[in-house]
């Protein structure tokens, strides 16, 4: 079977897009017009004791077709939310720059006016057709003060995704305005029943829940797995070109894993040995821990990435699920209920040192932050149903980041540890969420049907 | 078209109905049927009818070789088999595995149909109700299963006969959110996948 992901996804795709085939995560091509080296990178601060205010306005049209008019507009909105995401700016609202003529070149660009709303940093966008499915974009953030450009970025590429060139340059500001790592081309994935369908051939009506994956800001949702079972648990490979995943399409649950982009089918790795959940990748992307019945009862192993060298890691006649591993791939966190409820457990990668991090009314599914955070998002009972918390490895405190607004349940954190997305029936349906780590800036991600497990991509 | 907890009672009801349907015939005595005599001759003499039934005095069967050809269990069909099944879907406490006296009692009965038919292969799925963990769920289902899948074979049934899969909270019988709803979803259901 073969993964037929539209074109539109991504928006380098030059010579893959006639065979159904995409390439991952390109980014547009970048031709820098960095400062050179020898220049000081100039960081644009706000007043004292305060974030910088940014303003994007839309993008200066330098093609007057409708296509560059609309994608104009489009990244310009798309750039401010992926600026505003990380919270490392003020963000200065667009419905206020009415009063502000639009440049139509960087010549025309009113500083002064820009000043007098306030604004410290003016990101100034521009497009132009340069072919019939190709733009080039330029990217110029100015310290408005005094007018300098102190970033400057072209960007060439396909048409079809206009809002991969924001995302773009937004992690392009951060990292050199704040030296931040931003997550804005990274992706979700979750399973999700919401097309509707049903397993065929049951007595009872089973919905399907099938793999799909969206943009970090919840755009571009599609549909990974097309077998008309259950698909959950999904998790990106750390290159975010796979996905492993708990696929019911056999008789026995298997761990599989899809890469996306190569138009193959997915590769069995555990053969209908047991029943087998839970997939959760090593950092380097070698090795896969996940949960296996094989011997008896649930239990975690570790094996290549290719199913081979399986080793056993816990043996306990308790539950053991739901393994994750640390950032350095040297420990692993699980849920066991060995203590008669399930808790929060950490052991080496060889199985040794056990060590009990929760003892709570039933805790599950613990998600290890990424480095510079130390710590631990599992889902905790708090109620009749769950909230997020933090577990802090270093100080060994924990706090919560929701308090009660439905059950949230299975948090995973972005690449640079400063969200969570989790499952939350906040709003009556099982959706996914996307909340900072300070418990400030809820985003819902998923609007359709019920939505389970995310899982984020480096 | 989902079931809910209405048509699960009728569906309950019907159920009943048709095994109690099914254990009449099982007792009636067979009938002989008129044999045509040689020759062809059936299509001019009319059988000679048959006695009339003496209502209170019923015979005993001579064998009970006849009874199980016409037995319903041998010619339906696995799907039509599972639509009604025979087998009774058991239940669970919360986030527990234990067999109560009454999961046991049902089993003891669904071990009788397997030692009568023993070409059965059974899968027995573990449900959970929707208050655990997705994740957490997946074993304790199987868990679930693993348990009733022992007591069956305690009671002399083949393990190979008995396959077992956890469907964890992925499959709620009753997508309610009340105690009903979740005593109904905390359960094994036994599914004939040959015979």
């Amino acid at each position: 079977m073969r993964f037929r992901l539209p074109a539109t996804l991504l928006a380098t795709v030059v010579a893959f897009a006639a065979t159904g085939r995409v390439a991952a995560r390109p980014g547009p091509a970048v031709a820098s017009q960095q400062p050179p080296q020898s220049e000081i990178i100039l960081s644009i601060s706000g007043d004292a004791g305060a974030r910088p205010r940014y303003a994007v306005p839309d993008f200066i049209v330098r093609s007057g077709d409708a296509e560059t008019v609309a994608a104009a507009r489009l990244m310009g909105a798309v750039l401010w939310d992926d600026l505003a995401f990380e919270q490392e700016f003020y963000m200065v609202p667009r419905d206020t720059y009415k009063t502000i003529p639009a440049a139509r070149s960087i010549p025309e660009v009113a500083f002064d006016r820009w000043r007098e709303l306030g604004v410290d940093g003016l990101v100034v966008g521009s497009v132009e057709k340069t072919g019939a499915t190709t733009f080039r974009v330029e990217v110029r953030l100015f310290d408005v003060r005094s007018k300098r450009s102190v970033v400057a970025k072209e960007y060439n590429g396909q048409t079809a995704n206009p809002r991969l060139y924001a995302h773009t340059a937004a992690d392009d500001i951060h990292l050199q305005q704040r030296a931040l790592r931003g997550v804005a081309r990274t992706k979700l994935t979750f399973s999700s029943d919401r097309d509707g369908e049903r397993v065929p051939n049951t007595v009872q009506a089973r919905d399907v829940k099938e793999v799909y994956i969206a943009d970090y800001d919840g755009a571009n949702q599609r549909r990974v797995t097309v077998t008309h079972k259950l698909n959950i648990t999904p998790v990106w490979s750390p290159d975010a070109r796979s996905l492993a995943y708990t696929s019911f399409r056999q008789t026995t649950p298997d761990i599989l894993v899809s890469n996306i982009y190569s138009g193959m089918p997915p590769e069995n790795l555990t053969g209908g040995l047991g029943q087998n959940w839970l997939p959760s990748w090593s950092p380097d992307g070698t090795r896969i821990c996940f949960v296996s019945t094989r011997d008896g009862n649930s239990e975690l192993y570790v094996m290549n990435r290719d199913g081979s060298n399986l080793t056993r890691l816990t043996n306990h006649p308790a539950i053991d699920v739901s393994p994750t591993w640390s950032p350095s791939g040297t420990q692993i966190a699980f849920t066991s209920d060995r203590s008669g409820s399930p808790q929060i457990y950490i052991i080496d990668a060889d199985g040794r040192n056990l060590f009990k991090m929760t003892s709570e009314s039933w805790c599950d599914r613990p998600t290890w932050s990424p480095a510079p955070f130390n710590e631990i998002a599992y889902a905790s009972r708090t109620g009749p149903g769950y909230d997020i918390k933090i577990y802090d490895l270093a100080t060994q405190e924990r706090r919560q980041l929701t308090f009660g607004e439905g059950s949230n349940e299975s948090p995973a954190y972005a690449a640079n540890g400063r969200h969570v997305a989790f499952m939350s029936t906040r709003t009556g349906k099982k959706h996914i969420f996307v909340l900072g780590r300070d418990g400030r800036g809820l985003k819902q991600i998923t609007t359709v049907g019920n939505n389970y497990t995310p899982d984020w991509s480096r | 078209m989902r079931i809910r907890g209405g048509s699960f009672g009728l569906l309950l009801i019907a159920t009943v109905a048709l095994l109690l349907g099914m254990a009449c015939a099982k007792k009636a005595p067979p009938v002989a049927r008129p044999v045509l005599p040689p020759g062809g001759a059936a299509t001019t003499t009319p059988p000679p009818p048959p006695p009339p039934p003496t209502a209170p005095i019923r015979e005993t069967p001579v064998s009970t070789a006849p009874a199980l050809t016409d037995d319903p269990m041998t010619s339906r069909s696995v799907d039509d088999l599972n639509r009604d099944s025979p087998l009774k879907a058991i239940y669970y406490e919360y986030d527990s595995a234990e067999l109560t006296a009454e999961a046991r009692a049902g089993l003891d009965t669904n071990a009788g149909l397997l030692k009568r038919y023993t070409t059965w292969m059974i899968t027995v799925e573990g449900h959970c109700d929707e208050r655990g963990t997705a994740e957490y769920n997946l074993a304790l289902g199987e868990r679930r299963a693993v348990a009733a899948q022992s007591y069956l074979v305690s009671l002399g049934i083949p393990a190979d006969r008995l396959r077992t899969v956890s469907y964890g909270k992925e499959f709620p019988f009753d997508p309610g959110k009340d105690e009903a709803a979740y005593t109904k979803n905390r359960r094994a259901h036994f599914v004939i996948t040959a015979k």
